[in-house]
């Protein structure tokens, strides 16, 4: 453990999912042969005037206020200058003296709030591509709606950081303002890290731009960590600069120092009108805001009894969550537990990766789960018997009770009292074994129970009803 | 219809059937042949011209009534963008460039099938008062074409004052319009801020620039801005024009400011000019005229070339040699790269404001320049709208300290920079502001008095103008010498 305490904050930059860019109609959709979804207002031709997309205004408002932000009343769009091919009027419409949202902050899972410092809106740059030793600039993504996040230097560690972006992540999704996915550059950051003794000044910080992935974030502290603390080891001093991280070697390497920074020459945009939003539109908004993870979360746990871990994969994808609720819902028992067992289980199991989850389209219903819900949890089926009923659905495309009847485990009700007395009687050695404290010989009485019910008896009530037989 | 001017005449003669379009449209050409010396276009656009006239025979030979400005020629300046058509805003960097998308105004003229002769010629990126700032050289005077016509839209004003276009379409940032109608005997307009769509204007200093109309009369101009005066909803900073504001015959006195500063630096040959137009106006059009003051007129000048470089620093970054400009044959990298393609391309002048406006905007002078001068702005437009023109409807000044300059009379830039004293402050207000001629100084140059009107006043001040023409009867609108334009063959 290293003696100095890790400072970090990050800027979080956040691709918008509205429809059209920034300041024109353009298509703002993701991919696309280059330079397709371009017009003459994005490609910075003379004369051109931006007309703001008021869209993607809202969404930054709906963000700052899932952020607990304060959203400023009157906004302005400023200029910021600097020669870059990909940028073609030679200046990025941004917000820097009057952002849209100002402070709020994201809670981590123990309860530490990481301050937010603002959130503003900008415009994407268009992207740079090197081939054969020419460089090409493909402008579908100049223009498109970006806001950046902004937070105060409150992480500790890369595991803050990582928890801090899938938070972050789990809420944009959850309002719907942005897919935030990494892979794709709608959500990449830029990492402030310093060293300090604990209790000390905050250090000189170095900046590694454009990480966009979890684990190039993980990699980039982790190495930057070691790097400044062998520096500060050796009794040197950190340079304040900017940083690249190289994904291949996980190293980070010196871009340009501070003495080299631009000087971005910020002013108002004089072509864009302040932006100005009203008590009314603020209280609209608000009502558009679905319950987010957080919140759903502590609720899976307070009203279903669910693991924290759990509560919180469930809650995670906003289409996960809605899924959830409306099979619990349809149950009409409203005991959330079973469900939330067979979707981790079972449902986790075919759909794994964090796209698909994020899409969520099994082939069964909510209604349809919710049928199925209801037969586990008032007895009629098991445990097993409803994983195996559950996997011939998702195959067949059947309803729970046709699955059922089709595979006999329908019928008279077991009667469980009486097979757990004769599951005793004929297991004496077993039941002796238990009196005499082995709780382990349970098992060999429950599987003969199951084994004569042919699966159909509730696992939760053999198990209660054998112990209770067993202690009189 | 115009009431009268040369609109009303071309399309009368057309709809009489003097004279087909396409006749008309040639002799314009023609006669902007003859007069090639004025140097007042950049390009011509006959093809465009004769197409447009065309459509125009076509819907007369229908019989069909001609809907404003249906028929008659008119000129571009060189900063609108016309879709296939060069727009170079007079610079080498913009030389052949032939932008993708039709300006607003250009739209609307395209539609109301008015042929385009040409782009008139201007001062490079609009940064200039003599026209001399322009990659092919300056347009000359047509009262004398020893002197300058004015700038930046100087090829307008040369072009209408010879009659070689009807009319023209110019810009206004800090005097363009205002101050070339002056020293070529024009009305020229400077519309309240928003009034007229910016969209396809080339931007110089966009919250300052204007598109307005350069004519041969009050009426002309009224027609031409009636037309383009149309919310764009494409321009954030265009305002939907008040209807009540279009009703603007004006009745009874017309109560006219006289601020002294503003004679401060003028000749006498302006100056009485001025003042004799406001003692004809006293009695002839019943206007009553007060004394009233702007004391902040002394910081108009700087706070307007602090504004008006910071935003073109910004504005013309985009000429970076990647796709506008000639590449650099050689270079280290890519910043000696794009610098090498702005040295080239951009003229003296375009540079020093360039550097001007960078160095306002840098960190550590941002405070005390462009934040300051912002600042100042905002008290000037307060102070010149609530105390200047608090008992007044308009207030009455010079266009221009002086008259039209001679070629190549030696003026350092802040000199230069002096002569726009009388027309930047409706450019930092958004006011609008009308230049129209009311006389000839000793050399026989035309002299602009000036009328700077309340937000959205326009049509009132067109009004006014128009009474200044009547009053004067335009008996000092001596015919062009030299000048072989148009003439009054309807």
């Amino acid at each position: 453990m290293s003696k100095y305490e890790v400072v970090i904050g990050l800027e979080t930059h956040i691709e918008l999912l509205t429809q059209s860019k920034l300041f024109c109609g353009c298509s703002a959709k993701f991919g696309g042969p280059p330079n397709t979804n371009v017009c003459p207002v994005c490609l910075g031709h003379p004369g051109v005037m931006p007309a703001l997309n008021r869209k993607a205004a809202e969404f930054t408002v709906i963000a700052g206020l899932a952020l607990g932000c304060k959203i400023a009343p009157l906004s302005y769009m400023d200029r910021k200058h600097y020669f870059y091919p990909d940028l073609p009027k030679a200046f990025q419409t941004s917000q820097f003296h009057h952002p849209i949202c100002v402070g709020g902050g994201v809670t981590l899972s123990d309860g530490r709030v990481m301050r937010l410092n603002h959130i503003h809106l900008e415009e994407d740059a268009g992207k740079l591509l090197h081939e054969r030793g020419k460089t090409l600039v493909d402008y579908n993504r100049g223009g498109v709606p970006l806001m950046e996040i902004v937070g105060e230097p409150d992480l500790r560690s890369a595991a803050d950081a990582a928890e801090y972006l899938e938070i972050l992540q789990g809420i944009m999704r959850t309002v719907g303002v942005s897919d935030c996915r990494m892979q794709e550059g709608s959500m990449r950051c830029d990492v402030n890290i310093s060293l300090r003794l604990p209790g000390a000044e905050y250090g000189i910080r170095a900046e590694i731009k454009n990480l966009n992935s979890f684990v190039s974030v993980r990699q980039a502290i982790e190495y930057e960590t070691e790097r400044q603390s062998d520096i500060l080891d050796a009794g040197g001093e950190v340079k304040q600069e900017t940083r690249g991280f190289d994904a291949g070697t996980g190293e980070t390497y010196s871009r340009r120092g501070k003495e080299n920074s631009d000087d971005y020459r910020y002013f108002p945009e004089p072509d864009i009108i302040p932006v100005r939003i009203t008590p009314a539109t603020i209280a609209r908004l608000s009502a558009q805001i679905p319950e987010l993870p957080r919140a759903r979360a502590a609720r899976y746990t307070e009203s279903f009894g669910l693991s924290e871990k759990d509560a919180a994969l469930l809650s995670k994808y906003r289409k996960v969550a809605e899924y959830f609720d409306a099979a619990v819902a349809e149950s009409s028992t409203g005991n959330g537990k079973s469900a939330a067992n067979l979707m981790l289980s079972q449902m986790f199991a075919k759909i794994s990766t964090e796209a698909e989850r994020e899409e969520w389209s099994p082939p069964i219903s909510a209604g349809r789960f919710g049928e199925l819900i209801a037969l586990a949890d008032s007895g009629k089926i098991n445990g097993s018997a409803a994983k195996r009923v559950l996997n011939a659905m998702w195959d067949s495309g059947k309803s729970a009770a046709e699955v059922v009847s089709e595979l006999g485990l329908d019928g008279p009700a077991v009667d469980v009292e009486s097979l757990c007395g004769a599951a005793i009687a004929a297991n004496p050695s077993a039941a002796a074994d238990f009196k005499a404290g082995k709780s382990k010989a349970l098992q060999a009485i429950i599987g003969y129970v199951m084994k004569a019910s042919r699966g159909k008896a509730p696992a939760d009530e053999v198990h209660s009803v054998l112990i209770r037989l067993l202690s009189e | 219809m115009a009431k009268s001017g040369r609109i009303k005449t071309i399309q009368s003669a057309l709809e009489r059937g003097k004279v087909s379009c396409t006749e008309i449209t040639r002799q314009y050409l023609d006669a902007i042949h003859r007069n090639d010396h004025l140097n007042a276009y950049i390009s011509l656009t006959a093809e465009t011209a004769l197409e447009t006239a065309v459509a125009v025979d076509a819907k007369l030979a229908r019989g069909e009534p001609l809907s404003a400005l249906e028929g008659v020629p008119f000129s571009l300046k060189d900063n609108i963008s016309t879709a296939g058509l060069e727009t170079s805003c007079a610079s080498e960097m913009l030389s052949g460039y032939k932008p993708s998308y039709d300006a607003f105004v250009w739209e609307i003229l395209r539609s109301a099938n008015a042929p385009l002769l040409g782009k008139a010629n201007m001062d490079e990126f609009a940064m200039g008062s003599t026209c001399e700032t322009s990659r092919v050289g300056g347009a000359k005077n047509p009262y004398n074409t020893e002197y300058v016509p004015g700038g930046s839209s100087g090829g307008s004003a040369g072009a209408v004052a010879a009659n070689i276009a009807a009319y023209s379409i110019g810009s206004d940032t800090g005097g363009s319009i205002r101050q070339p109608a002056s020293f070529c005997g024009l009305v020229g307009i400077k519309p309240t801020y928003g009034a007229v769509s910016r969209r396809g204007l080339i931007a110089y200093a966009s919250s300052l620039d204007q598109i307005g109309v350069l004519a041969q009369s009050a009426d002309d101009c009224a027609e031409v801005f009636r037309k383009i005066a149309v919310h764009d909803a494409l321009d954030m900073t265009s305002l939907p024009f008040p209807e009540s504001a279009e009703d603007a015959e004006s009745s009874g006195t017309v109560r006219i400011g006289v601020a002294e500063e503003f004679f401060d630096g003028a000749s006498s040959g302006v100056s009485n000019a001025v003042r004799d137009i406001i003692r004809t106006m006293e009695q002839i059009t019943g206007s009553s005229v007060s004394a009233v003051n702007f004391p902040l007129l002394k910081y108009a000048l700087p706070v307007y070339y602090i504004i008006a470089c910071a935003e073109a620093s910004s504005n013309l970054g985009r000429y970076d040699g990647i796709r506008y400009g000639r590449p650099a044959d050689a270079y280290d990298d890519i910043d000696d790269a794009i610098s090498r393609v702005r040295s080239a391309g951009f003229g003296a002048e375009v540079q020093r404001r360039i550097m001007l406006g960078t160095y306002t905007l840098s960190s550590g002078f941002f405070d005390a320049y462009y934040v300051k001068a912002r600042e100042l702005k905002q008290i000037m437009t307060y102070k010149f709208v609530n105390e200047t023109l608090s008992g007044v409807d308009f207030l009455i000044t010079p266009a221009a300290p002086t008259t039209a300059p001679k070629f190549g009379e030696q003026m350092s830039p802040v000199e230069m920079y002096l002569t726009d004293i009388c027309t930047v402050t409706a450019n930092l207000t958004g006011l609008p502001a009308i230049s129209v001629p009311c006389g000839f100084d000793s050399n026989g140059m035309p002299v602009g008095v000036q009328i700077i009107g309340k937000k959205f006043s326009d049509f009132k001040l067109l009004e006014l103008a128009a009474k200044i023409e009547r009053a004067t009867d335009r008996a000092f609108l001596a015919p062009l010498n030299g000048v072989n334009g148009m003439g009054v063959s309807l």
